[in-house]
């Protein structure tokens, strides 16, 4: 099987500060991999980098075999839900009509189907009800929520998420995994920045351990491990404890 | 508005399309929240203009408005380039600008109008705005750039919702974010070229803020915004203008501004998403609702003494 996605000596940085160092790895089609490692590890830089959001100081990325250009449409990302303002005067529903915006085309409005489909992927991330809430009122879990609804009626088939389950609620985060798990299912594949260390072996079947530059990548169950934990983490002891201990 | 010459007819024509599609680029602004670029560009347009009439000599308006673009475009460089190249916050960037370029654009404007034939140049009318002055030739072509931004606005809403609300998530799909902002640039430059000689440059500014806040207070859809952001750019520009029209040599920027102010703080108090009425209203309404609780709830009512 051809990887979909894959990474050689990338390398990033903010103003003088090396944040990826040669970072190297493959992933393949149908698994769900968790992207750990500390603040400042270069996990949401990782992200952009490989989208060309961020610019890449050395190194190649190929998805689906080729430069990220030619297959924008086959990757689907979900950025911060703080890297948007919540204020702008738009609904639920017109939010995730955007995920659609590249099949409408340029230029066109969306029609009744378009909106048929955004109203499907809100149901199915349980928000059909807030379709035409103004999005500055919904929660911060119902925000993340319409994210993914917008991400899901992309219908890609990589998907690249940054940090979905931060500070979301249990419901959220449960609706957020199913959906994940529901993807992988289909034969789609995941990436998520993901920053709880006690989930990572419920959530998800691989794992790459980021601190600038690969530390550790493969399935959950053969690496991650105190020792690779200890040395991505490095100085975080406390956490590594409350994860192994 | 009956009475009104030909002429007054005709400049109020086109400062209305003028104010409509200064109200549209201007919620564009808004979201990006670089209102204060608009203010920027305005006044880096100054020493453009000059610098066009000195060079040819005599007052040639498609010459100095070239002149303005090259220099306004200039500035939004200069912002850029600062802000890349050192810690410099954006606006602190965007304040440096707009003094240096509007002193450097008097500075010329003061040696120009020293050299002969220089007084009667009418580049003061840049200042604060000279609705009057305008010839048919500005009219026409004021009208047609406008309709033409009103058009771009109208065929890429939904692009410009996108792009405005999540620029990293447009690219994702395809949208160019270069192309974009290169669009959006050269809609505020030509807004604020075509405006310039009608407004002044010190005040076209407020003709691209004022009716996109005022337009917030009223609306939850981005939609609805711009129409109504795009009517009260349009009606200032109207008002502002015809009062302007009244007096022998009045400017017309302060008196569109005035007029902007005047909806701005309708909106304000009276706007039905966030004015303070609505708001007091609502306060209200809830303080109503949880009375009956509060007095049931209340521990003297009940015969118990305080602590």
């Amino acid at each position: 099987m051809e990887p979909v996605l894959q990474v050689r000596g990338l390398h990033a940085a903010y103003r003088r500060t090396k944040v990826l160092d040669h970072v190297t790895f493959d992933v393949m089609p149908g698994t769900l991999t968790a992207i750990i490692g500390p603040n400042g590890a270069g996990k949401s830089t990782l992200l952009k980098t490989m989208l060309d959001l961020h610019p890449r100081l050395g190194g190649e990325v190929r998805f689906f075999g080729t430069a990220y250009r030619n297959a924008k449409l086959k990757v689907g990302y979900v950025p911060q839900r703080g890297s948007v303002d919540w204020d702008f005067p738009t609904d639920a529903l017109d939010v995730v009509l955007m995920g659609l915006y590249g099949r409408i085309g340029w230029f066109r409005r969306p029609g009744r189907r378009h909106r048929e489909l955004a109203l499907e992927a809100l149901d199915k991330m349980g928000m059909a009800d807030f379709a035409k809430r103004q999005i500055s009122e919904l929660s911060g879990g119902q925000q993340q929520r319409v994210f993914l609804a917008r991400a899901l009626v992309q219908d890609a088939d990589l998907y690249l998420l940054d940090e979905p389950l931060a500070g979301v609620d249990a419901a959220t985060e449960r609706a957020i995994m199913e959906m994940l798990k529901t993807l992988r299912a289909a034969g789609k594949t995941v990436m998520v920045v993901h920053h709880d260390l006690q989930t990572v072996e419920d959530y998800f079947d691989h794992v790459l351990m980021l601190n600038r530059t690969v530390i550790a990548h493969g399935p959950t169950t053969e690496i991650f491990t105190q020792d690779t934990i200890a040395r991505t983490y490095g100085g975080w002891l406390r956490r590594k404890e409350r994860v192994t201990g | 508005m009956m009475g009104l010459s030909h002429n007054a007819l005709w400049v109020l024509a086109s400062m209305l399309m003028l104010g409509t599609a200064a109200g549209l680029a201007g919620c564009f602004a808004y979201w990006k929240r670089q209102s204060l670029m608009s203010d920027a560009l305005a006044h880096a347009a100054l020493p453009g203009v000059v610098i066009g009439f000195a060079i040819l000599g005599f007052k040639s308006l498609p010459v100095m408005l070239l002149g303005a673009a090259a220099s306004a475009l200039l500035g939004a460089w200069a912002v850029t380039a600062i802000r890349a190249h050192n810690r410099v916050k954006e606006d602190t960037a965007m304040g440096i600008i707009l003094s240096v370029f509007f002193g450097l654009g008097i500075m010329l404007l003061t040696m120009v109008n020293r050299m002969p034939g220089g007084g009667q140049s009418g580049l003061d009318g840049f200042i604060f705005g000279q609705a009057a002055a305008m010839v048919r030739q500005d009219m026409r072509t004021m009208t047609a750039v406008a309709a033409v931004v009103l058009l771009v606005v109208l065929i890429s809403f939904k692009e410009w919702k996108l792009y405005l609300f999540d620029p990293a998530f447009a690219r994702g799909i395809g949208l160019s974010g270069r192309l974009m902002e290169a669009a959006y640039l050269t809609l505020l430059v030509v807004i604020i070229v075509i405006g310039i000689q009608a407004v002044g440059v010190i005040l076209m500014a407020a003709l691209l803020i004022i009716p996109a806040v005022s337009a917030r207070y009223w609306t939850n859809a981005f939609g609805t915004m711009l129409a109504l952001s795009a009517l009260f750019g349009g009606g200032a520009g109207v008002a502002g203008t015809y009062v302007s029209t009244l007096g022998d040599g009045w400017p017309t920027g302060p008196f569109i501004v005035i007029a902007a102010a005047g909806i701005f703080l309708l909106s304000l108090v009276f706007g039905t998403r966030k004015g303070l009425f609505v708001k007091a209203m609502q306060r209200r309404a809830q303080m109503r609702r949880l009375k009956p609780q509060a007095v049931r709830r209340d521990p003297l009512a009940e015969g118990e003494a305080l602590p």
